[in-house]
């Protein structure tokens, strides 16, 4: 007995540290410490040093300080950039969730067994690497030997020159983006209509609502969080897009297809001028940190709600 | 305020008959309830009425209309899912007020029967509130207010209470019946409770897979079962049933439940119970008319003896248990005469509460 009291009173001192070391907090920080190291090394430390590469000038040898961004200010091309991006992630991400909502909606309605399937089938385009799918693409689009035009001859109608013109080759890369992102919307509306008890349907059917009413009043208000989250994430990734405009259009005809990324990419890497570049994509952080935010803020009122 | 029909309703869901041909007549104000186990039918029937189910075959009228390709909004009637089924979007005051928006009612009028109905159901601070910040019984108030608003012809309520506490329950249960005599209107309930169908009814439906076994008010349903679903549905605790032969000697009919065990057939049902003369049949009777033993007031009172296996008291009452010719059967004693576990007691048998039914059809005899 007394033998064991000392033994445990000797150990008080020279084991405060593994005390510190077993308590839960510090196992639960040197558990976390892998990811940090991860986080630290490849997103930290890339976002820090291209802060610092913003700063210096073409050569790399100088420092300019907010130089780089005050050139940027006096580029017609960058603000052409800007308002490309813009119209690019709200267009694409309106017409993704749109299509992605009535897609799910009719998916909804079929009887059960049909409907692994079709959810299989719409999903293929979500799952195909988007570099690869939008070769394909583009090679629809090619101007005189493939299916698009080929199928507008046939139907005597204008050949449209598909990536040469701004208008359609807007609306190539808008339709690429849609094609590519819509199943994502499918299947979190599929998810959310699934989950709205059929008995709120049968009440409304009773209190006398149409097909419409039931959309407008039980349908849409149910889903309006997943909505609202769906949509803010998609305008974070599609505004960051890279590989469809890199791969269809490299920005062209005249820059009226770039975005950020691939501004970027055109500035920092073709052009050689990394510090330029590197201030282009920044520009992307504080309207993406802004949306991030709200999605968070949004994410945690509706954990808090339910 | 309007009388339904259902003639030889049917509904088949894939390979499952869930309504097999049910003819039903509800009258004008009537309380119905519709009672059965569990799958029995019962919402299937409410739901064919409500017009939430297409029907296989049959029809079913509305004032004398045909109703079966008229949708659910155009039927005038109102529905109280078990599930309440409120819009969990919308505050207490928009889920009441939904069916006369869709229906175009004045804003005044709208406001008028909200309140008046939230006033009926003491609901009227609760207005303002969504489901989610409502306990049980007040999602239930709100699901019926939504009911009341629109002051339909009929009201189909699909076992409302259940997700209720007991408490709870047996309070609703007034109040849905005093909702009834206000709104003096026709109501058709289903429940798998037998005690709410027994306290609600002025008619009651017994079901049983699919099929309709009885009709009546809760009186006749206890008193004169017309088969052995209905005998052991009805009532708690249940009826005791026991294996039983009539037989013949001279010109008297004796029910023989074994070798040492007989009752004398009362002169009155001789004629009744002729048909089973030599027939195996189950002897049916109530816990509370086989008591200890009595003084014999009439020729109706017959006493045996059995061992007693198992005493519950209740009070006012103590439930005796004994076996007879491996039936279990129940005994409703005065706690002052109950015997010892294991004792022989006496006990009296009310021979004008007996009912004998045949193994063969299942029917009260
Ligand atoms: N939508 C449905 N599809 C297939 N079978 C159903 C459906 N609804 C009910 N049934 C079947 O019909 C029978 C009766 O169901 P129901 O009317 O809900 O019973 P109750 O309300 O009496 O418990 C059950 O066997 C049930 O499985
Ligand atoms: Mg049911």
């Amino acid at each position: 007995m007394s033998k064991l009291k000392r033994k445990y009173s000797n150990g008080v001192r020279s084991s405060s540290f593994f005390i510190w070391l077993r308590q839960r907090s510090t196992i639960a920080f040197i558990m976390c410490v892998p990811l940090l190291l991860i986080v630290i090394g490849l997103v930290a430390y890339p976002f820090l040093y291209s802060i610092f590469l913003s700063t210096l000038n073409k050569a790399e040898t100088e420092f300019v300080g907010i130089g780089n961004y005050l050139f940027l200010f006096k580029r017609e091309t960058f603000w052409l950039v800007v308002k490309q991006s813009i119209i690019f992630a709200l267009v694409a991400v309106f017409f993704k969730a749109l299509i992605g909502f009535i897609a799910a909606h009719s998916i909804n309605t079929i009887p059960s067994k049909g409907q692994r399937k079709w959810r299989g089938a719409l999903l293929i385009p979500w799952v195909i690497p988007p570099a690869l799918s939008t070769l394909g693409w583009w090679w629809l689009f090619e101007p005189t030997y493939s299916a698009l035009n080929w199928i507008l001859t046939e139907f005597a109608l204008p050949t449209i020159p598909w990536l040469s013109e701004t208008f359609w080759a807007r609306f190539a890369v808008i339709l690429v983006n849609v094609w590519f992102g819509a199943p994502f919307f499918l299947i979190m509306y599929l998810a959310a209509l699934k989950s709205i008890p059929e008995h709120l349907y049968e009440a409304a059917s009773i209190d006398g609502a149409s097909s419409i009413q039931k959309l407008f009043h039980i349908t849409l208000p149910m889903m309006r969080n997943i909505i609202a989250i769906t949509v803010l994430f998609s305008i974070i990734v599609t505004f960051a897009n890279f590989d469809i405009v890199r791969v269809l259009t490299q920005g062209g005809p005249l820059n009226t297809t770039h975005l950020f990324s691939t501004y970027a990419f055109r500035v920092g890497i073709e052009s050689g001028d990394i510090p330029l570049g590197a201030s282009v994509s920044l520009f992307m952080f504080p309207i993406l940190a802004i949306l991030a935010f709200i999605i968070l803020r949004n994410v945690r009122e509706r954990a808090l709600n339910s | 305020m309007a009388d339904v029909s259902l003639k030889n309703l049917h509904k088949t869901f894939d390979i499952t008959e869930a309504v097999r041909g049910i003819n039903l007549d509800i009258v004008d104000n009537e309380f119905l309830v519709l009672v059965g186990p569990s799958g029995c039918g019962k919402s299937t029937v409410l739901r064919l009425i409500a017009g939430l189910e297409e029907i296989t075959e049959g029809n079913v009228l509305i004032e004398g209309n045909i109703v079966n390709d008229i949708p659910p909004k155009d039927r005038d009637i109102a529905m109280v899912f078990q599930s309440y089924a409120l819009y969990p979007h919308m505050t207490v005051y928009e889920n009441m007020s939904f069916g006369l928006r869709l229906r175009k009612y004045s804003k005044n009028e709208i406001n008028k029967r909200v309140l008046d109905a939230a006033k009926i159901l003491n609901i009227s601070e609760l207005l303002d509130r969504r489901p989610k910040q409502l306990s049980g019984g007040q999602r239930q108030r709100v699901a019926m207010g939504r009911a009341i608003v629109r002051n339909p012809k009929v009201f189909l309520f699909d076992e409302p209470l259940s997700n209720l506490d007991a408490k709870m329950r047996g309070q609703m249960r007034t109040e849905i019946k005093k909702l009834h005599q206000h709104l003096k209107t026709t109501i058709i309930y289903v429940t798998h409770d037998q005690v709410e169908a027994m306290t609600l009814a002025d008619r009651i439906v017994v079901m049983n897979d699919g099929i309709i076994e009885q009709v009546g008010t809760p009186d006749e349903m206890y008193n004169a079962p017309k088969t052995h679903f209905v005998a052991s549905f009805i009532g708690s605790p249940s009826m005791n049933f026991i294996p039983c032969q009539v037989i013949k000697t001279n010109e008297d009919l004796y029910i023989k439940i074994n070798d040492k065990l007989y009752f004398s057939v009362p002169k009155e049902r001789l004629d009744r119970y002729k048909v089973l003369i030599n027939k195996e049949a189950i002897l049916g009777i109530r816990p509370e008319h086989l008591t200890n033993a009595k003084q014999h007031i009439h020729d109706m009172y017959e006493d045996f003896n059995a061992k007693v296996k198992v005493l519950e008291p209740m009070g006012m009452d103590t439930m005796v248990f004994f076996d007879i010719s491996e039936a279990e059967v129940c005994a409703r004693c005065d706690p002052k005469s109950v015997g010892k576990v294991q004792s022989d007691m006496t006990f009296t048998i009310d021979k004008s509460q007996i009912h004998l039914i045949d193994i063969k059809t299942n029917k009260v005899i």
